[in-house]
């Protein structure tokens, strides 16, 4: 690599790698400035004691961290957040592939159907956080209504310590949009003469979607689960607006943590620990997925 | 919940027109349920934003108003004196715009590189742009709010009208995937007709992206006009604050009492996303779909 890196080349091949580095030039100021210098920033800091300003840091090494694991409500809270996490990649990529099965169907509506199940993904945020609060509410909530309708009685939903993590599950599988979306497309890449031919093989329809729909789509899938993985660990909004943490720590999650950390209690260095730990999970997460991924994941063209 | 009568259909149903009526029908009894499912929080929203306050509380809840109290809007709106949703509103839209120009014109530019100029280390930089896709970006507030407190930018609007223009990775890699669909021959014949990189790019390239960068900029607006993280961090003073901050300051301020005005101030901050989606729906559904697949 390095001689090849080495090796002279020709002027407008020097000019072509010219504008290629003034193109990325935004993007590679961007990245040093607000991702690589806060994440290495952000691991120096985490071994002092910093609290509110930048002088007179000490270093206290690992301390803050010895502190995290000594806390049981940090431990609370990464038990909150691999539960969600766990929950809303599984729940919410099947969900998604059950739309983007519908939605693959050759029947009239559609579009129609596609911008509706989009509609609640595009309006995620604080208003519609809000609205859910209200349809949430144990006594006079649309959802409890709708259940005692058919017979069940609803639990107490974002108000009860047993409910809140699954309540907010179910939520978030409103926003599936883009995931289904992307689906959606990879259903539609799968070659027609395959199925074709596994009828001729008398396979049915549970068969055709077993060895062939999933295969096919395993590279996707598993595209759309990384990234599942990812933004379930950001959920701040839900948590701020809806429940912040509570009741007493059940929806405590590790960005929750983070923030009352940072900008409540002021321990800055503590919070810059969480957000380490939260990184060091997340890429732990992401390799055992890729290590699982090489089992599952079916790349066309591949020797097996 | 087919038609279909048991009887007489041992045939019919293994028919080839049976079976496609019979799979029709259970698409059916799916799709419409989970579609009334996923527009009944808007139902919600809006019925309780039209409603006089003792019919919030009434049991059972009525999906329909008895009647409506349009006042609910203008009540909600001008409601609280300490939160000035009109300011809020213009804050929201001026940071939302300047993000979306800001997104586009830098992630055009880095994903025209990656996508069609050759430069030794282009594979190790956009490695690091799929990596940095992965990155919490709410995890690195911290750090970011220290550095925005270092350039004095706390309580502007800079923190949140700045990182714009230096690329987000999430868009640089759409559109990169969008430009390799672009034939080569056409870059070909522009630059035997003597044209550089930066006229290809505006001449070619970017007629040819419009539904691309229309994806792109639906995006830019959503995820902006929704964020809430950033302008709750930075921002303090009331005047400078942006609409989802405004409602949360109203919710604490009104907490679980005035319903029906939450309801209303709500239903106001979700039209116009409201809008650019549905108008923007066919580029935004093709868009993520052609690009966001072939990895």
């Amino acid at each position: 690599m390095f001689r090849r890196l080495m090796r002279p080349i020709s002027p407008s091949a020097k000019r072509e790698e010219r504008i290629f580095y003034l193109f990325i030039l935004p993007w590679l100021i961007g990245l040093v400035l607000f991702n690589v210098g806060p994440v290495f920033g952000m691991l120096g800091l985490s071994f002092t004691d910093w609290r509110i300003s930048l002088d007179n840091l000490q270093f206290v090494g690992l301390e803050n961290y010895r502190t995290l694991f000594a806390d049981p409500i940090f431990r609370i809270s990464v038990g909150n957040t691999l539960y969600i996490v766990v929950g809303r990649v599984v729940f919410g990529t099947s969900f998604a592939l059950l739309l983007a099965i519908l939605l693959n169907q050759k029947v009239p509506g559609i579009p129609f159907f596609r911008a509706v199940y989009y509609l609640p993904t595009v309006t995620a945020g604080v208003a519609v956080a809000l609205v859910w609060i209200w349809i949430f509410n144990p006594r006079l909530g649309i959802l409890n209504y709708t259940l005692k309708q058919l017979g069940i009685q609803g639990p107490p939903w974002i108000f009860s310590k047993d409910w809140v993590k699954p309540s907010l599950i179910l939520m978030s599988m409103f926003s599936v949009g883009p995931n289904m979306i992307i689906l959606l497309a990879g259903l539609q890449g799968v070659p027609k003469e395959l199925y074709e031919s596994a009828e001729i093989d008398g396979a049915g329809n549970w068969a055709k979607f077993r060895n062939v729909t999933l295969p096919m789509l395993s590279p996707v899938l598993f595209f759309v689960i990384i990234i599942s993985v990812v933004s379930s660990f950001q959920n701040f909004t839900e948590i701020r607006v809806m429940t912040e943490g509570g009741p007493g720590e059940s929806s405590n999650v590790m960005i929750w943590y983070l923030w009352e950390n940072a900008f409540i209690f002021l321990q800055l260095g503590v919070a810059a620990a969480v957000a380490w730990i939260m990184f060091v999970i997340l890429m732990a997460l992401t390799g055992i997925q890729f290590r699982l991924g090489r089992r599952w994941v079916y790349y066309e063209g591949e020797a097996r | 919940m087919t038609t279909v009568k048991p009887k007489k259909t041992v045939s019919w149903r293994k028919s080839v027109k049976g079976r496609r009526a019979i799979g029709i029908a259970i698409t059916f009894a799916l799709l419409v349920p989970l579609g009334i499912a996923f527009v009944l929080p808007f139902i919600v929203m809006v019925s309780t934003a039209l409603k006089p306050l003792n019919q919030v509380f009434a049991f059972p809840p009525r999906l329909i108003p008895e009647t409506l109290q349009w006042q609910n809007f203008p009540d909600g709106w001008y409601g609280y004196g300490y939160v000035d949703f009109t300011t809020c509103t213009w804050n929201s839209l001026k940071i939302t715009l300047n993000n979306i120009i800001g997104n586009l014109v830098s992630c055009t530019l880095a994903a025209y590189a990656f996508a069609r100029l050759k430069a030794r280390g282009k594979n190790f930089f956009f490695a690091i742009v799929l990596a940095t896709m992965l990155l919490p970006n709410e995890a690195l507030v911290v750090p970011q709010y220290v550095l925005f407190s270092r350039f004095g930018w706390l309580d502007t609007h800079l923190p949140l009208m700045v990182p714009p223009w230096f690329g987000w990775p999430f868009f640089i890699f759409l559109l990169r995937q969008f430009f390799l669909t672009i034939p080569e021959e056409l870059i070909d014949a522009a630059k035997i007709d003597g044209a550089g990189h930066a006229r290809i790019l505006m001449q070619i390239f970017i007629p040819l992206s419009k539904p691309a960068l229309a994806t792109l900029a639906i995006f830019a607006f959503i995820g902006n006009w929704n964020n809430f993280f950033g302008p709750l961090l930075y921002l303090r003073t009331p005047n400078v604050q942006t609409l989802p901050v405004c409602l949360v300051q109203y919710q604490g301020a009104y907490g679980n009492t005035e319903w029906h005005l939450m309801m209303a101030v709500a239903t106001i901050a979700v039209i116009p996303v409201l809008l650019i989606f549905i108008f923007g729906q066919r580029y935004f559904v093709e868009g993520i779909a052609t690009s966001g697949v072939k990895g």
